[in-house]
């Protein structure tokens, strides 16, 4: 068992507060968390200035270099993670043991976390569209044909309540560092292990450990007091969380994607070319991450699209954790998945709705004291259906019957619109369309994501202000 | 941690005892119990006036519901033998709803003059000023401390603060305004605490405390600095990790050092005060209560067997007994757990440690906003 001590802008903190995070399956512990209470986050934000300030002293291109290698010991290195020695193979067996993900899917999110830090520069490039960080480290710069531009960093450090459910998520908070901001994170319940190994990794690579701040533990008046005391914070939770901070300029929130693929009617004949696209889309990282699609709109064929997924989806099995092959994640909080399937067999009971997998057996597998939901397709016979676009935390999509002109109003709020039509006039309706966030134009999977654009809000807007600055003389 | 001695321990079991039996006599006679008490005798299967012979005979009762506080007419909880009396009312809850009430003549007052007795002169010097930084109105608190403060010699400040509002704030997701709400207490405290008139004492929260420390040390000053060398805490979950936070980094240090002093309490409408060991680095910052007897029992109690204690040092459910002549209350579960304590050199009985929230009801309540 690892011993995690919450950090205090790299001091290591004894609390007598210390919470097991357990096997989910055989509940035994794992890890041993030491918790704080609001107070101590609050006291400590007013030092936030000390993490800037030790980053303002290192060039962003050494930021960068460090950050490089950080992300190489992220994924291949033994670290001094809390009390212990933690190889890569350990960090992968203790996120899947605590939260019930598979290892396979463990790996595939190491990769993706270590690809950020170890491609940092380009990603930076892309981030600031170009802009040297030299420009933002000195608060002003020259745009290349003679005017100044100046950005005023909003925040000391980024705050970050952290989820326990998708450790791919970390890659939006990985580029801080090399903005010369710190960290304040709260990490996952059953998940500390991420930010933890982060830390470990940049802090050998030489990112000064003044610059963080750990918190983990449960409670929600940790998050509140993050995000109350840190002027930029991102919070990741469900639509309550998201309605709780609409409109606060302080708070990047980030929850349910209710991503989409769509069929323009100029190549919804062909869909049986993109089925495997659209399992794709479904199924990745086992469903749970906002970059899934949760409902596939088209204006005909629909009961046939949703059959040939069913007919891939359907028949997937529970597997163990460190089977290759497996592909689903467990619902660790008791009651959950039941909940879910509840809700599920409501939705499936309304007019023009129905269970595409109900032959494929059944849905809910009860595995005491966790449980697991095989993946779920619904067809939806009309674009009305209340529950068209309702988005789970597994592989469970809405195949929605809805004419071309009507579909913009039917989806709303979508993360990730993957649309599959070459119809230009449609393009352009799509383009317009302020509901969008990630456009893809073409047969793109909703999770492959160019880490060479913006993902859920650009961070160099919600970290800085371009402002005037004038200089005399000039 | 000193042990009782078993003669100490002893004697105080038959106060116990004795007192039980007097106080279920005032309130089942017909010349001097309450309406409410009086009525609910005749729904007993045991008569209590010839078979209470010890407190351990209380448990003949049925469980005490609190529901039976909710509403009217108020006057059915007062002992006709004290029906002469000015009367007042407290209550707890009622965010949404009924709260529930309880009277009181002259308990608040006999409650905070003992726990007066439990407070070290030098951290509480006599007749020194008070701040009481906690919930006013229909509470009980308010109007304690400021007696507390008049028994000792001294003169209370205090502020007006609505936790009704406040968990309505928090129910609604209006967390800025919680925040605002909690400020604008602070500022008035801050207030008084500045404005010369020689406050050492202060009751609050310990959510009030931390938000009165920080917004200090914001200000460039400190509680210390203020004059203020008592403090005298309770009202919410208290725990050891806070108290840790509170006298390292709040106050700077142990009293000798930081010339801070903060004695935990446990108590609610229905029960007295209950007085906390002292709580040292030492013991873990470990806070363990002992209920005022024989005014009030604390029991730590099986979640399934509500009759029955369980071991020392085991967890539980804290069951509340509340024998006054104002106010009988048998066996009332609390909605928190704890572990039961043996009894300690100053307070002869049992006690109960690591008080928080009844882990079965978790999330069903509101607790500690301020």
């Amino acid at each position: 068992m690892i011993e995690l001590k919450a950090i205090r802008w790299g001091e290591p903190y004894e609390s007598l507060e210390v919470d097991e995070v357990n096997h989910f399956y055989t509940g035994e512990p794992v890890a041993r968390v030491h918790c704080v209470g609001a107070g101590i986050i609050q006291r400590d934000a007013k030092k936030a200035v000390r993490a800037r300030k030790a980053l303002q002293a290192i060039p962003p291109a050494e930021l960068v270099d460090r950050l490089k290698k950080a992300g190489e010991l992220f994924e291949s290195g033994t670290l001094a993670v809390g009390d212990g020695k933690q190889s890569p193979d350990d960090f992968i067996a203790q996120q899947s043991a605590t939260t019930g993900m598979p290892v396979a899917m463990c790996k595939a999110n190491v990769t993706k976390n270590a690809f950020v830090l170890k491609n940092i520069d380009t990603i930076l490039d892309c981030l600031t569209r170009g802009l040297s960080l030299d420009t933002l480290a000195r608060g002003y710069g020259d745009e290349g044909r003679g005017v100044i531009v100046s950005y005023q960093a909003q925040c000391d450090a980024l705050g970050a309540v952290l989820p326990s459910n998708s450790p791919g998520v970390h890659t939006l908070w990985l580029p801080v560092i090399a903005l010369q901001m710190g960290l304040v994170l709260k990490p996952g319940k059953s998940e500390p292990w991420t930010p933890y190994r982060v830390y470990a990794a940049m802090v050998e690579a030489g990112i000064p450990p003044e610059t963080f701040c750990l918190y983990p533990g449960a409670g929600a008046d940790i998050g509140g007091a993050i995000l109350s005391s840190c002027r930029r914070s991102m919070i990741f939770g469900g639509p309550q969380t998201v309605a709780q901070y609409a409109g606060n300029d302080k708070v990047q929130v980030h929850g349910p994607g209710f991503s989409k693929v769509i069929f323009g009617d100029d190549c919804v004949d062909d869909w049986e070319q993109h089925v495997d696209l659209l399992v794709d889309s479904v199924y990745r990282n086992g469903g749970r991450s906002c970059l899934n699609a949760s409902s596939v709109y088209a204006s005909r064929h629909t009961k046939e699209i949703a059959e040939a997924m069913a007919a891939k989806l359907g028949p997937i099995e529970v597997l163990p954790p460190d089977n290759p092959e497996a592909g689903l994640a467990a619902f660790t909080i008791e009651g959950a998945a039941k909940a879910i399937w509840g809700s599920i067999e409501s939705d499936a009971e309304a007019p023009g709705v129905t269970d595409m997998t109900s032959k494929y057996g059944d849905r809910l597998v009860e595995r005491p004291p966790v449980a697991y939901l095989r993946p779920v397709v619904l067809h939806h016979a009309s674009h009305e259906s209340e529950t068209r676009n309702k988005e789970q935390m597994f592989p469970m999509v809405n195949v929605v019957e809805c004419p071309q002109a009507k579909m913009l109003s039917a989806m709303g709020t979508t993360l990730i619109c993957s649309a599959i039509t070459n119809d230009e006039a449609f393009r352009r309706d799509l383009i317009n369309s302020i509901d969008i966030d990630r456009l893809n134009l073409g047969p793109i999977p909703t999770p492959q994501v160019d880490w060479l654009q913006p993902h859920e809000g650009n961070l160099i807007e919600f970290l800085y202000r371009s402002r005037a600055l004038q200089l005399a003389g000039a | 941690m000193p042990a009782a001695d078993p003669a100490a321990v002893a004697e105080a079991r038959a106060k116990l005892d004795a007192h039980a039996v007097e106080t279920v006599q005032w309130h089942f006679h017909e010349s001097t119990g309450c309406p409410f008490w009086l009525e609910k005798k005749k729904e007993l299967k045991f008569d209590p006036l010839t078979e209470v012979h010890s407190y351990d005979d209380l448990k003949k009762f049925p469980e005490f519901e609190d529901e039976w506080l909710r509403g009217g007419p108020v006057r059915r909880w007062v002992p006709q033998g004290l029906a002469d009396k000015p009367v007042y009312v407290f209550e707890t809850g009622g965010t949404t709803g009924v709260p529930k009430s309880r009277i009181a003549i002259d308990d608040f007052r006999t409650d905070y003059s003992n726990f007066s007795e439990t407070l070290p002169d030098k951290y509480f010097p006599v007749g020194s000023n008070w701040l009481m930084l906690g919930p006013s109105g229909p509470r009980r608190l308010r109007l304690a401390v400021e007696h507390l403060a008049q028994h000792r010699g001294g003169i209370c400040f205090c502020i007006d603060l609505d936790p009704r509002w406040v968990v309505k704030c928090l129910k609604k997701g209006q967390i800025d305004h919680a925040n605002d709400y909690k400020k604008h207490c602070i500022d008035q405290a801050i207030t008084i605490l500045t404005a010369g008139h020689d406050v050492r004492c202060l009751f609050g929260t310990p959510k009030l405390i931390e938000a009165l420390c920080l917004e200090l040390e914001e200000r460039g000053t400190s509680l210390a600095e203020c004059g203020i060398t008592g403090i005298f805490s309770g009202g919410t979950e208290f725990t050891p990790q806070w108290t840790k936070f509170c006298v390292e980094e709040l106050f700077g240090g142990p009293a000798e050092e930081s010339g801070v002093y903060m004695t935990p309490t446990y108590g609610n409408t229905l029960m007295g005060l209950a007085c906390s060991e002292p709580v040292t680095k030492e013991n873990g910052y470990k806070i363990t209560y002992h209920a005022p007897e024989p005014r009030a029992v604390l029991e730590v109690v099986d979640f399934d067997k509500t009759d029955e204690v369980v071991g020392y040092g085991e967890t539980g459910r804290s069951k509340l007994t509340t024998l006054t002549k104002e106010f009988f209350v048998p066996g009332f579960l609390e909605r928190d757990e704890g572990e039961r304590e043996p009894p300690h050199t100053m307070y002869p009985w049992d006690g109960i440690s690591g008080v928080r929230p009844f882990s079965r009801l978790a999330g069903g309540t509101t607790v500690g906003v301020y």
